[in-house]
């Protein structure tokens, strides 16, 4: 601190993170309201269709889902863990951490998609199923699809922050930022996970 | 910063995460009815959805004045969405099913 520069001289910093770091925030934040409207859109069009599809059985299906959960889950905390090690300044180790944040995605994206080639065999399409409301394809493949983005945008990028960190061109806080993102992907899929596949187990 | 509380912690709400996810899938397994599913399911979500923000994403242990910017805002948008959509959707399902 050179001088005590006031407030509107951007002399005191309000929230007391760095910018990256409220960067991200912000970004965080509008991305939540982004899965919000699809989440919002997708319960819109099943409370007003009475012939709303519920494909999923127990197995596959759920029992995949819930296992994609663990995967987001387990990678959640590897990533708590990079960081603090990261802090700590243990970079080999941090790096470690990361590599394994990323297997627990890449698990995730895998069996994601896998669920996604077993509807699409079963004849789901954007506008059409063959079990009742068409909007059904629509709506779950938005959610689902902009969620798996998410997790493969999110591996790419802590692929991106190992490497850098590794070498020593990153800092920790670039890893703690890319955890807050890793975060938001986790948290996305605790209300993803409930609604679309919990909500529509198969009856009888 | 991360160095006041151990990893541990860390380890507890992982535990707890997975906890709730057990009892979530435990009642989708049971077939509750609908309503009660919905009310059940999201309540349990908002629980994970604050543990992981407050301990994983670290923000309870921010400055307060980061949470009061960006929670508020969120939480009344969304309140916003659903107050505006789901009646309609209502009525939608009123007209439609008669």
């Amino acid at each position: 601190m050179a001088s005590q520069a006031t407030a509107w001289e951007g002399g005191s910093a309000p929230y007391a993170v760095p910018s990256k770091k409220l960067g991200m925030w912000l970004f965080i934040i509008s991305d939540a309201l982004t899965f919000s409207a699809l989440l919002v859109a997708y319960s819109y069009s099943r409370i007003a269709n009475p012939k709303w599809p519920t494909p999923f059985e127990m197995y596959p299906a759920v029992t995949f889902s819930t296992i994609m959960t663990f995967c987001l889950l387990s990678s959640s905390v590897t990533m708590v863990l990079a960081v603090s090690a990261a802090h700590r300044g243990e970079r080999g180790a941090a790096v470690k951490w990361i590599l394994a944040t990323m297997a627990g995605g890449l698990a995730f994206v895998i069996l994601h998609a896998n669920e996604w080639l077993h509807l699409i065999h079963s004849g789901v399409t954007p506008f059409h199923n063959p079990w009742g409301a068409p909007l059904f394809g629509a709506t779950f493949f938005t959610l689902t699809g902009l969620h798996m983005t998410h997790v493969v945008s999110g591996v790419i990028y802590l692929g991106i922050v190992a490497t850098g960190f590794g070498r020593g061109r990153f800092e920790s806080m670039d890893v703690e930022v890319s955890g807050l993102y890793w975060h938001f992907v986790d948290l996305v899929w605790m209300f993803i996970f409930p609604l679309v596949y919990l909500m529509s187990v198969h009856m009888g | 910063m991360s160095e006041q509380h151990g990893n541990r912690i860390y380890l507890t709400v992982w535990f707890w995460l997975l906890a709730l996810t057990a009892v979530e899938v435990f009642l989708a397994y049971k077939h509750l009815p609908v309503h009660t599913m919905l009310v059940l399911l999201m309540s349990l979500s908002l629980v994970k959805a604050a543990l992981i923000i407050a301990y994983f994403m670290h923000l309870r242990f921010e400055k307060s004045s980061l949470a009061w910017t960006l929670m508020p805002p969120l939480v009344i948008c969304i309140v916003l969405m659903i107050a505006f959509s789901f009646p309609d959707g209502l009525r939608l399902f009123d007209m439609r099913k008669g």
